[in-house]
């Protein structure tokens, strides 16, 4: 089976246990939501970092996909075939 | 627990707009830091826990980035723990998402388990666990009002929360909303604020809405509590069922700050500034206010603190210790820490240059 890879940004990467890049099989397109569902499922506090209780992306967390910022497309409903990168980038924010 | 001076020493937790400073010290002069912890990250709020001997340091940890969090420490901050599935956690029905941590409130040394947490959007929570994981105050949250409490400008929020020593009294502050009181620990509540001013309101004396920015009750008198209001200080005598000026003799009646002293009846501390449309201290002088006879008469403390001071002092970033004499704390905006260890006679410059000081709490803790 095919694998996304999500990327994260090196601040994240010890909440990933270290890893810089993780992955989810996937044999078809998924959404970016339960992408993420997929590669923080053993990192509960991964997952708060990105998203809050209601499940929405956190203002100044930006996903990519294909180069496009998830918030342009279709948000975390956004489809993301096998084989493709997600960019987890915090975007530029405060003082 | 009135400690005695050879053999206890003392914490300093300072929250900042970037992070969270510590220090202790032997004799609440020479202070020792650490920091910053959670660099980069605001620390709107922090409970210590010195109950059964323990000492905790809770922090409520808010990154623009990352968001909200609650961590804690056993070991004066070199290690922090905190819940896989976080603290502070709203149920999936109520649609919400934490914002920020405004308020960790211990319980009373008969509860040992017991913190209390207001958080933004505005919220009660408690925690039975020495505060790992919270439950949400579903009273509050179901409250007829809720929908019409206000943001202040830092967000809407619980921010002031005064449990009774016996535990079925709760009284909450909120901005906006004002004060709410429970008899029933909790279950229930009504809005208690009369006689407190909501002058930016059409109605400016209504049931609720007020923009309280502080309350404290006085350890020794059963149901008086004092208020640093939007415009007004105030004290209530009946548990809250009335409120009636202190105000007079204070240079302004505008300020964050509400202290009272950890035992002696009457006393309390303000830090006032000069206006809603002027936050700064009056003329510039920066000066903490102290009143020993529940606010009939108040003293100017300034022995220590610099003149040409233009920053203000927020909700809680100022505190008390419990030990005798009382220590008085508190943080500017500037990034200025000043220490009293005379109940506000004098006052020291602790550290300088940090963030914005958002949160001080101070605690006598057990041994070296």
């Amino acid at each position: 089976m095919q694998e996304i890879s999500v990327v994260l940004p090196s601040v994240l990467q010890p909440l990933a246990g270290g890893q810089s890049v993780l992955t989810a099989p996937a044999d078809g397109p998924v959404t970016v939501g339960k992408l993420l569902d997929a590669v923080t499922s053993d990192f509960a506090v991964l997952a708060r970092r990105l998203r809050d209780e209601t499940g929405a992306l956190r203002r100044f967390v930006n996903v990519y996909v294909g180069g496009d910022e998830v918030r342009r497309l279709q948000g975390l409903d956004t489809e993301v075939s096998p084989g493709q990168e997600v960019l987890v980038i915090q975007s530029v924010a405060g003082g | 627990m009135v400690g005695m001076a050879s053999a206890e020493s003392f914490v300093l937790a300072i929250g900042t707009k970037k992070g969270l400073w510590l220090a202790t010290s032997q004799d609440r002069r020479q202070w020792s830091f650490t920091g910053p912890h959670f660099l980069m990250s605001e620390i709107p709020s922090i409970g210590i826990d010195t109950r059964e001997g323990r000492t905790r340091i809770m922090v409520g940890v808010r990154s623009e980035h990352w968001g909200p969090t609650v961590a804690h420490s056993d070991d004066l901050g070199a290690t922090w723990s905190e819940p896989e599935q976080g603290a502070v956690r709203f149920p999936e029905d109520t649609g919400a998402a934490l914002e920020r941590i405004w308020q960790i409130y211990p319980d009373a040394e008969a509860r040992p388990g017991v913190v209390w947490a207001g958080a933004e959007p505005i919220s009660v929570w408690k925690s039975t666990d020495g505060g790992e994981h919270f439950e949400l105050n579903r009273g509050l949250w179901d409250h007829p009002h809720r929908s019409e409490w206000g943001a202040g400008y830092g967000g809407a929020a619980a921010h002031s929360i005064v449990v009774h020593p016996a535990g079925e009294t709760v009284h909450v502050a909120m901005s906006t909303g004002g004060v709410y009181r429970s008899l029933d620990g909790g279950t229930s509540w009504e809005p208690r604020n009369r006689g407190i001013s909501a002058y930016f309101m059409p109605d400016p004396n209504p049931e609720f809405g007020q923009c309280v920015h502080k309350i404290a009750a006085d350890a020794a008198v059963d149901g008086r509590l004092y208020a640093q209001n939007h415009h007004g200080v105030y004290r209530t005598d009946d548990n809250a069922d009335s409120w009636n000026s202190i105000a007079e003799g204070l240079p302004a009646d505008f300020g964050f700050v509400m202290l009272t002293h950890p035992r002696r009846e009457g006393t309390a501390w303000v830090i006032p500034l000069k206006a809603d449309g002027e936050r700064i201290p009056p003329d510039g002088e920066l000066a903490v206010h102290r009143t020993d006879d529940a606010g009939s008469t108040w003293q100017r403390l300034s022995n220590g603190l610099p003149t040409g001071e233009y920053n203000s002092v927020l909700r809680d970033a100022a505190s008390v210790d419990t030990a005798e004499p009382s220590g008085v704390y508190f943080g500017t905006r500037g990034g200025s820490v000043y220490a009293s260890a005379d109940e506000g006679g004098t006052f020291q410059e602790v550290v300088s240059h940090l963030p914005d000081v958002l949160c001080v709490r101070a605690a006598v803790i057990a041994g070296a």
